[in-house]
């Protein structure tokens, strides 16, 4: 698990590091919902050259971001089979009953490989250079606005906190117990599917208890150190917007807008 | 993978986290039906493990979570132990357990050693390390610092024992105390208990009275 680069958070000193999380992570929504659209060779050009410059602006190796794309390779690759071999169009190359492999079903596969690739790497690039509070603090203030309509943000906030702080504990704990029940001989890979996931039993009860225990000494941990109301928390780090991150909302609405541009051209 | 899991039991530390089942003995008996022994093989050597963890057959049918943290570190130490696995590797089983709790593990090891099982301790505790150990490696920064018999390394100089975060176990630091004012030990002394009876032997006791004389009290 611990081989997964996305998601997971990398101290470093780059330019992207100190630009705030609220507009990282704007971008990257405007970014992905953008990509959604994207039909022409062209705009996919911009969208990778955008990439890039974001990628090196992580200040992080490249191999690194090949790392992090090898555990989806799989799927990718399945997708890509599928455009590849049921998609309709001339000129048709080869076919066999209703399987044929066409031109726009070759074009529409590399497209579906490259959108992939984009949203995995800007996601990564995101979370690679946020740490994770950061993030928790910016959804906060982000989701805002949605207070007037009575949705709890602080509290919704505080429960992504909290369970971004548990995650690692979680897999360590995940590991751990792993790793006695198979010294006592548990097997997850013999036996029918309903043997193997009565299997899992031993390996998700130690879990839960432990979590909800967990829960229950993080509660009165909090309540000693007086906690009351999510509302009332105030913040050691505030966010704020600086020149960065108006060079960064410049170069996006630069980008959009050729983006768009280039949705028409062929 | 398999057949040197059974050879080769593992304690981690607070194996309590890892009891899951419904009731006790089941939980006790999980490791042995991996292994491929009937139900009621599994369940006698449930008992058996069971009774020498000296947990009393009251508790069997309960929920393993209905009992105190010093039982349910015992069921899990019986659900290892169930499997008779030649060889046993403890890592600081005696973490967060009361003194009695201690000195009834420390019984415990020093049983299963006499049984003839191969026990890996890893531990902290000088003390116990004296008690049972025949040989002690220790580790400093990820190296082997030292890989010998326990009176070789408790033979070793203070200077050494600081540098390497250690401590002497309380005996051994008593016992060298007394050697600089002349008394001589003949083996290490591996606990209190041996560390007074070498004393006793080397006490001229026609000095020492019961009476109190002049000025002294008792």
């Amino acid at each position: 698990m611990n081989n997964l680069v996305i998601g997971q958070f990398i101290p470093g000193k780059a330019w992207l590091y100190r630009v705030d999380p609220r507009t990282k992570i704007l971008v990257t929504v405007v970014y992905v919902f953008l990509l959604i659209f994207a039909s022409t060779w062209p705009a996919y050009l911009l969208a990778t050259v955008f990439l890039l410059a974001a990628l090196v602006l992580t200040g992080q190796s490249l191999g690194l971001y090949w790392r992090g794309i090898k555990p989806v390779l799989w799927l990718i690759l399945f997708t890509v089979c599928l455009q590849l071999l049921f998609t309709g169009g001339t000129p048709v190359l080869w076919q066999w009953s209703f399987i044929k492999i066409t031109v726009p079903g070759i074009v529409n596969s590399a497209y579906v490989v490259l959108r992939f690739v984009l949203i995995v790497l800007m996601s990564t690039a995101l979370t690679l250079t946020t740490a994770p509070t950061s993030i928790a603090s910016a959804i906060e203030a982000l989701l805002k606005p949605l207070k007037w309509v009575k949705v709890p943000v602080a509290e919704l906030a505080l429960m992504l906190s909290i369970a971004l702080r548990f995650v690692p504990l979680l897999m360590v704990e995940t590991d751990k117990v792993m790793k006695a029940q198979k010294s006592r001989g548990m097997s997850l890979s013999t036996g029918s599917l309903l043997k193997r996931s009565k299997a899992v039993l031993p390996l998700l009860i130690p879990l839960f208890i432990g979590a909800l225990q967990r829960a229950l000494d993080l509660a009165n941990a909090m309540e000693v150190r007086g906690f009351e109301n999510a509302d009332q928390r105030t913040r050691y780090r505030v966010l704020h917007f600086t020149k960065d991150d108006l060079i960064v909302l410049v170069a996006t609405s630069t980008y959009i807008i050729l983006f768009i541009f280039l949705l028409f051209v062929h | 993978m398999t057949p040197v899991r059974a050879k080769v039991g593992m304690v981690f530390q607070f194996p309590e986290s890892q009891l899951f089942a419904a009731t006790v003995i089941e939980d006790v008996m999980y490791g042995p039906k991996n292994f491929g022994h009937s139900d009621e093989e599994a369940r006698d050597l449930a008992e058996q493990a069971l009774r020498q963890v000296g947990l009393a057959e009251e508790f069997w049918q309960h929920s393993p979570f209905d009992l105190s943290g010093g039982q349910m570190r015992r069921v899990a130490l019986a659900g290892v132990l169930a499997m008779d696995p030649a060889a046993m590797v403890f890592d600081e089983p005696a973490a967060g357990l009361d003194p009695q709790g201690q000195a009834e593990l420390i019984d415990l090891l020093r049983g299963l050693k006499e049984a003839g099982k191969t026990v890996v301790l890893i531990s902290h505790q000088m003390d116990q390390v004296l008690a049972l150990a025949d040989q002690v490696v220790v580790m400093q920064d990820g190296q082997v610092a030292a890989f010998e018999p326990t009176e070789d390394l408790f033979a070793r100089d203070e200077a050494w024992f600081a540098d390497h975060s250690l401590d002497l176990p309380a005996p051994v630091a008593f016992a060298r105390q007394l050697e600089l004012a002349g008394f001589h030990f003949d083996h290490l002394p591996k606990s209190v208990a041996d560390l007074a009876e070498q004393i006793k032997t080397q006490v001229d006791w026609t000095k020492v009275s019961d009476q109190p004389q002049g000025g002294h009290h008792a």
